[in-house]
């Protein structure tokens, strides 16, 4: 009984989602300049360009102003933030918590501010900026994202976006006309290589209308990628050959450099 | 010139990691040492992952040390029977070592360990070196012989047996003493995931009174040979050596060690002692500030795997 309920109200659910996007009368048409980035030996950054437009359609207000808000989100890994502390005269990792399935790479852009876009509640359902991200956090037993302003959740942000892996930029978004729009997707040098999701949610009179989705990946290919897959297949080869290579390395120089 | 590395994942300047080998081989052909502890803290400023920067400074390691003992060979100013006898009883200290380190990382706190140990040792290392070579040169300047070899002292070393003639370094010796010490440094050099050579120096000149003359060629091939059993280690285990990232420290760190090496030879045994000291003290004291005066930074972020 409790199941086909719950069948039923899955069924529900998923009609009204269905229906949820005609009836928004707005449509996001985008795309990225490139969906495959390379990273061959001279790759040392890139900027990708995300570009698209609304489509309004006969039931959609006149004179909509509309907002915009991209969040790139990189592969996700499991990392952990430690915390110093001075114990008998040294300072010493002593508290640490670890962040679960966290993107590697995040970037947020939108068109002004998120205060303006929408009202708090809106940006916390949302996770407009980085401080409304779920970062899921292992505290013990217990699997949660706590305050914005927990030190240790801060500091992580803090680091990642020095090292530029994160970032939030309030005005990125540009509006070239009232519905076409662009932004930047700056990737720094030590972007972690993998898929890659763009969410792009539109919004108007601070209430989300509709969001669309689209991906890119970052790979290795050729030299690159030999060599980081027969590190990873062939390890006893893979030492063999650069034991080898030292060797002869040394051999090498040893007779360039000979005088007598 | 920029250069993305295929395993580190990251893009270097190829001159910059150029410059830092020729500069770590150059100490390293002068001392004789693997100059490990030098390199890998460079590597891990530039922003190379720790893990990745200690499996392919080994390779390194293996490249300089091979170059350096060539040229010794040539100048046959390497004992093989001693360096074969600390071999045997480096690989039995190697393989404590890994085991140890499994053990040790298990318990947690293993970073603080190496770094206190770090400090230990590289200050009373370096702080003995430095002392013995100053006080060495003040007494050559008196005019008195600066004797670092005294061939009628006997210790207590010398009254052990199993002695053995070790024909190019011209000593008679127990070989308990060299497996003994053969075993410490390969124990310390897997824990701490350094070569050792700037302990193994000091020790054979000071406990087994090797020559100067033989005892950085020697100290060289235990070098050569922990390091290219290191690098395969690295490679089979956790896939991190970045050969790419290794190549171009090999070829910046044995033309640095060819130079360094001409340049150990013209420099008298008291003032390299003095300079190798006064080095490897320097690095001990850095990383005693390190420890001792409030991080700039209170928290650090490290990956912990589950990529995907």
């Amino acid at each position: 009984m409790i199941a086909r309920a719950s069948v039923l109200l899955a069924g529900l659910l998923l009609t009204a989602a269905l229906a949820a996007s005609p009836a928004s009368a707005e449509r996001l048409i985008v795309s990225v300049s490139n969906h495959r980035v390379t990273v061959t030996p001279n790759y040392s950054g890139e900027e990708l360009v995300l570009f698209g437009s609304v489509e309004k359609d006969a039931q959609t207000p006149a004179n909509r102003t509309y907002d915009l808000v991209v969040t790139v989100s990189g592969p996700r890994a499991d990392m952990v933030t430690r915390r110093k502390e001075r114990k008998f005269g040294i300072w010493i990792n002593t508290d640490s918590r670890q962040f679960l399935k966290v993107p590697t790479y995040l970037a947020l852009f939108s068109n002004r501010t998120f205060d303006a876009i929408a009202p708090p509640d809106v940006q916390r359902r949302q996770q407009l900026g980085l401080k409304n991200v779920l970062l899921t956090q292992r505290v013990g037993p217990d699997y949660a994202d706590v305050v914005p302003d927990d030190p240790f959740r801060s500091a992580f942000v803090r680091l990642r976006t020095q090292h530029g892996l994160y970032r939030e930029a309030q005005s990125a978004v540009t509006f070239l006309t009232p519905t076409l729009f662009r932004t930047g997707i700056p990737l720094p040098g030590e972007v972690p290589i993998g898929t890659y999701d763009v969410e792009i949610k539109l919004f108007a009179d601070g209430a989300l209308v509709t969001r669309t989705e689209t991906a890119f990946e970052i790979v290795k290919v050729g030299f690159e990628q030999f060599i980081a897959n027969a590190a990873r297949n062939n390890g006893l080869a893979y030492g063999l050959v650069t034991a080898f290579m030292a060797l002869m390395t040394g051999w090498m120089a040893s007779i360039v450099f000979r005088k007598d | 010139m920029q250069l993305y590395l295929p395993i580190a994942d990251i893009p270097v300047n190829i001159f910059l990691i150029l410059a830092m080998g020729a500069a770590v081989g150059f100490v390293s052909g002068m001392f004789g040492i693997g100059g490990g502890f030098l390199m890998t803290p460079l590597l891990i400023f530039v922003g190379i992952a720790p893990a990745v920067a200690v499996a392919s400074v080994a390779s390194h390691i293996a490249a300089s040390s091979f170059s350096g003992a060539i040229s010794y060979w040539r100048r046959r100013s390497i004992d093989p029977i001693l360096a074969a006898v600390l071999l045997t009883g480096g690989s039995v200290g190697t393989a404590l070592g890994v085991w140890t380190f499994t053990q040790l990382r298990a318990l947690g706190q293993l970073d603080l360990l190496i770094a206190v140990s770090y400090v230990i040792l590289l200050t009373t290392v370096g702080g003995l070196m430095f002392w013995e070579g100053l006080r060495a040169l003040l007494r050559a300047r008196r005019g008195g012989a600066a004797t670092a070899r005294r061939p009628g002292s006997h210790v207590w070393i010398h009254g052990l047996p199993l002695k053995m003639r070790f024909k190019r370094s011209k000593i008679y010796l127990s070989v308990i003493p060299v497996v003994v010490i053969g075993l410490i440094i390969g124990f310390i050099g897997a824990v701490m995931g350094i070569g050792g050579g700037f302990i193994l120096v000091p020790l054979m000149i000071y406990v087994l009174r090797v020559p100067t003359s033989t005892v950085v060629g020697t100290s060289m091939v235990l070098t050569l040979v922990t390091m290219v059993f290191a690098t395969m280690l690295h490679a089979v285990t956790n896939h991190l050596v970045d050969a790419v990232l290794a190549l171009i420290l090999m070829v910046g760190g044995v033309t640095g060690a060819q130079f360094g090496a001409r340049a150990g030879q013209k420099i008298r045994g008291e003032h390299l002692r003095l300079l190798l000291g006064l080095l490897v003290l320097s690095v001990g004291v850095r990383f005693a500030i390190e420890l001792g005066i409030r991080p700039s930074d209170l928290f650090t972020v490290r990956e912990t795997g589950g990529t995907g």
